[in-house]
């Protein structure tokens, strides 16, 4: 099964001096949790890499590991309970698993940052903004508390955030859902990463905002020329932005495809459930296609292929073997045994 | 035979496909929480509050040493004969003034020895921890009571109510208990345990009340609560099925943890000599009546005391670890 | 059958909403309270719901849609306007009275992990409306009541003794649906009865509900966020902006032929799972944020974010009819919209 995989991830260009070279590759990795009930595997085997300029879309349901996955990346997994029993996570070629704390610490928000979904808390809020943003400098780069003022100053205005002289002294709760993650941006960009990872980032907020808050992601990526990963649950956000897609159900990947493929044509019953299943704002169907029976939960996840329970066109060999991640075409990959069909049917 | 006949048109009617539509609707999604309840089989047996908090406690090495401390209190203030045959009235000022304990004389008459009337020591501990298992498990059931209610009452309420019953209990925290206590205990001449009890009952309750208030807002707010409205309950229903199955888990916790207060502070009102009097037995009193021999025979004084210390620690000792299974903060 | 319903004027309305306000006062001072302003959370709504249709609320979070399900259900007292229920105004009854009406209206709550007592099974939970309401199932037929319920909504009948905490959120759901309809009621409010639940189970909600509706002819007054959703389970769909409605009509009027500025730049803003049709279409992205509901804008509400706003639009405010340009043609722009300067625009992007 592992040979499989790797194959699927060797396919992405490989040495690590090109040009196009991935700025991030994760490769093989796992997460356990240790629970009283017992260990919950939470990402199982999973690969993905991220080129400079480039936005992967991470997609999943609750439980799916989507988040754990970039909590690893970023290395802020409380450990324990969690583990990594295996796996590596290479940035520049480099395996961040294998670094010191202090080297790890340094990669983190310097290199590679993350943005939360619920901005209110990730903001700390008895200081201003003006203050936390400030910080990112006087602790990384040692500048003075008035050129750090003038750097956040200017950082929210590269977000857009209007009248930013006058709103930098504010604290977190008097701006609103749109502005804060906004400022949460900001706070991301200080350093100027290489990488970005969005954890739902406009998931609580309002449509009108969440438009506004994607663009402006968007764009900022082109700027910096940074890579992006995308979490999201929402198949609508991920179609407007992303380059590429990975699926993942119970800890695995089960597809990746360039995003405009995996639309048009999905090579997993599961993405093609979920892409079935979603009403159209452009037109009303009768019923609703239902992807059957509930998410796996993770102490008991099924054997064979984990989404066996709920596949349409399970077989007996989707109960007892693992389908490997198989190679679809050139970029894309999908983990059914019965992919062809899938593509084709 | 017939069984199978009985058996077999319903089985047909579960998996057959010419089902009108709605009936194939119902069936899918039950077969499918089905196989889901098999996932979880064994993981999550049902469990109510008491349930949930005792998995959580026996997991707990705190607990059990709490626990066994605290039997061999409860057992010595139910059944004192049990561990020692003398009486502890019995005085015999000639033959035993001050007598010293003899420590291999286990559970004997003079194993810790004799007060200054000639009493033993041991007998007197023995009899002494009534008292104190008494006040402190009255006191908190009253204060929990009494507490609960207002702070029920002010948390659900709310406006007036609350704001009256806020300032009461303000009033109440500016007194403090051993203080109160003191002088409302003073005013009876004659006093029993149950006096005690009267006192720090009413000098004792505005944390409960604090604590019940909070938490009874908390789940006023909860959605399930709206719901019970939505469907009509009443205040009482509400308040009895819904808010205080939630809200009692951080009361238990706070009044757990009191009851070691309210028998230490027991211990200092008798010493005081405001709380019980001799011939009542404690080990308040007995400490008092040991600290003018406290050169000569300090194991009059010592022996009462360690039992003091002991039953105040195996209570905290079990505050902390309900705390610790009920807190769902620190889940 | 939406077709059905699209001429509903010959029908009598089962819940009919006039001029519905809700303002939540802002006091200052401690023991003296004093009054310096308020949140004009609803602010004048009007709708009719007709019996066996679904009608779907749309907004952004502070647009008071939740405030009106709970004004609905009487949970909140209006501040003024009036709720009748076949001809009889419900909004300010109480005791006795209020209880029975509660009977023909229920609710279906957002959070599945939240609506339900923790510390109640799942038999008690949909039993206890039969608990408050003795008269409507006898006692000894309870049990059996709550195990057809259960069957009904899509689970296993043994599950009554059962706690919350051992379902997934979507089964959660059907509990909590089950928990409406126990009372066999003739609407049902339902306040983002899906956003809390994973795509996947999504469907089976939805899907679930729309079977009850046809199987107990229920009427829905359904709330939620998610455009698509509201679209596919709606008949017709009412668009609010603080506090007031902005527009109102079929899902095809509203959908596919928007009036008011907001709705087209909502719409326009829904992404769309489809890489194709989404880099087509044309984006209206609105800027700033919603204004204060405490202090909102004189006027129409919406002109602070508008781009179509003049001096006017500050003024007067907008009536919530069908605008003039439209007044006497057939064409489907001819819905209600409360908007000065109204004018089609198809921003869906329909075939």
């Amino acid at each position: 099964m592992t040979t499989t995989e790797k194959t699927a991830a060797v396919s992405a260009p490989r040495t690590p001096e090109a040009a196009g070279s991935p700025l991030l590759q994760v490769r093989d990795l796992h997460v356990e949790f240790h629970t009283r009930d017992g260990v919950v595997k939470a990402v199982n085997g999973v690969n993905y890499s991220v080129s400079a300029g480039e936005t992967l879309a991470v997609l999943g349901e609750s439980g799916s590991g989507k988040s754990v996955t970039a909590q690893a990346i970023m290395g802020i997994l409380d450990m324990p309970p969690a583990k990594i029993p295996q796996g590596e996570i290479l940035f520049r070629g480099e395996d961040m698993l294998k670094m010191t704390v202090e080297q790890r610490r340094r990669v983190r928000g310097a290199k590679i940052a993350m943005i939360f979904q619920d901005a209110l808390s990730s903001l700390n809020p008895v200081l201003s903004v003006g203050y936390q943003l400030g910080e990112m400098f006087r602790v990384h780069q040692g500048l003075s508390k008035k050129d750090a003022k003038a750097k956040a100053i200017e950082l929210m205005d590269k977000v857009k955030i209007p009248a930013a002289k006058n709103r930098v002294g504010d604290y977190p709760h008097q701006f609103s859902g749109g502005m804060r993650q906004r400022i949460m941006i900001a706070m991301a960009l200080a350093l100027e990463p290489d990488l970005i990872i969005a954890d739902e980032p406009t998931t609580a907020l309002d449509v009108t905002v969440q438009a506004q808050v994607m663009d402006l992601l968007a764009e900022l990526q082109r700027e910096y020329h940074m890579g992006l990963i995308l979490i999201t649950h929402d198949l609508g956000v991920v179609a407007d932005v992303a380059d590429k897609i990975a699926v993942m159900y119970a800890g695995r990947i089960v597809e990746n495809a360039p995003v405009r493929e995996l639309y048009k044509n999905p090579a997993h019953p599961y993405t093609r459930g979920l892409l079935d299943s979603i009403p159209r704002l452009d037109q009303k169907g009768q019923e609703l296609y239902a992807i059957k029976g509930l998410p796996p939960n993770l102490l008991h996840v099924p054997s064979g292929c984990a989404f066996n329970p709920r596949c349409p066109m399970a077989q007996d060999v989707c109960r007892t073997d693992v389908p490997a991640l198989a190679k679809v075409a050139d970029g894309r990959g999908s983990a059914c045994h019965f992919w062809k069909e899938t593509l084709h049917g | 035979m017939p069984d199978k006949t009985t058996v077999t048109p319903s089985s047909v009617a579960g998996a057959g496909p010419g089902q009108t539509g709605s009936g194939v609707d119902v069936s899918a999604p039950s077969v499918a929480a089905a196989s889901e309840l098999a996932s979880m089989g064994g993981v999550n047996k049902p469990r109510s509050l008491g349930q949930d908090a005792w998995r959580e406690l026996r997991a707990r090495p705190m607990f059990w040493t709490a626990g066994i401390l605290l039997v061999v209190l409860i057992l010595m203030a139910a059944f004192p004969f049990l561990f020692t045959g003398a009486d502890p009235g019995h005085a015999d000022l000639r033959n035993h003034y001050l007598g010293d304990p003899q420590w291999t004389h286990l559970f004997q008459e003079d194993w810790f020895g004799y007060n200054k009337q000639g009493q033993s020591v041991w007998a007197r501990t023995v009899y002494g921890a009534r008292a104190s298992v008494i006040i402190g498990i009255c006191v908190t059931f009253a204060v929990t009571v009494l507490g609960g209610f207002l702070g029920m009452i002010a948390g659900y309420f709310g406006g007036w109510w609350d704001a009256l019953l806020s300032r009461l209990t303000d009033i109440f925290f500016g007194i403090p208990l051993l203080l109160g206590a003191l002088v409302l205990l003073q005013a009876f001449t004659h006093r029993t345990v149950w006096t005690v009890v009267l006192g720090l009952t009413v000098f004792g309750w505005m944390q409960i009340a604090r604590v019940m208030r909070g938490a009874v807002i908390t789940q006023k707010q909860a959605d399930f609560v709206t719901a019970a409205r939505a469907l009509g309950a009443g205040n009482g229903r509400i308040l009895l099925k819904h808010i205080l199955p939630n809200a009692i888990g951080p009361v238990i916790v706070v009044a757990t943890i009191a009851l070691a207060g309210y028998i230490s502070t027991e211990a200092t009102l008798s010493y005081l000599g405001i709380g019980l009097q001799p011939p009542a037995i404690s080990w308040g009193v007995d400490i008092a009546s040991a600290k003018d021999v406290l050169r000569d025979a300090p194991h009059v004084l010592l022996v009462p005391s360690t039992f003091l210390s002991l039953t105040v620690l195996a209570f905290i000792l079990l505050g902390d670890a309900v705390r610790d299974a009920l807190d769902p903060k620190l889940r | 059958m939406a077709e059905s319903l699209t001429k509903s004027a010959d029908r009598e309305p089962i819940l009919q909403v006039r001029n519905l306000v809700k303002h939540f006062p802002l006091t200052q001072g401690v023991l003296f309270k004093k009054q310096v302003g308020a949140v004009k959370a609803v602010d004048g709504i009007s709708f009719d719901l007709y019996r066996g249709e679904t009608l779907g609320i749309v907004g952004e979070s502070g647009c008071g849609k939740s405030t009106v399900a709970k004004l609905l259900m009487n949970l909140e007292r209006a501040t003024a306007g009036e709720v009748f229920y076949k001809g009889e105004d419900i909004s300010k009854l109480s005791g006795r009275a209020l209880k029975t009406v509660r009977r023909n209206i229920q609710m279906v709550f957002q959070d599945p992990y939240t609506s339900l007592n923790p510390r109640m099974t799942v038999g008690d939970i949909i039993g206890e409306p039969f608990d408050i309401h003795p008269e409507a199932a006898p006692k000894g037929d309870r049990r059996r009541k709550v195990q057809e319920l259960l069957d009904v909504v899509g689970l296993n009948p043994e599950y009554v003794n059962r706690y919350p905490h051992q379902f997934s959120g979507g089964q959660r759901q059907r509990i909590g649906i089950a928990r409406g309809l126990a009372l066999n009621p003739e609407i049902i409010i339902c306040d983002e009865p899906v956003s809390a639940l994973d795509v996947s189970v999504q469907a089976q909600v939805i899907n679930l509900m729309e079977r009850l509706q046809d199987e107990f002819d229920l009427s829905y007054v359904f709330i939620a966020h998610d455009l698509s959703i509201v679209r596919h389970i709606s008949d017709r769909v009412g668009v609010m902006y603080l506090g007031r409605m902005a527009e109102i009509g079929t899902d095809q009027e509203i959908y596919e032929h928007p009036t008011h500025p907001y709705t087209q730049a909502l719409l326009s803003a829904v992404p769309v799972p489809d890489p194709e049709v989404s880099g087509a279409r044309e984006r209206i992205i609105l800027s700033g944020d919603v204004p204060s509901p405490a202090n909102p804008p004189s006027g129409c509400r919406f002109r602070t974010r508008c781009w179509k706003a003049q001096d006017k639009c500050a003024e007067e405010t907008p009536l919530l009819a069908v605008p003039a340009p439209f007044k006497d043609t057939d064409s489907p722009a001819a819905h209600d919209s409360a908007c000065h300067f109204a004018e089609e625009k198809d921003v869906v992007g329909a075939a």
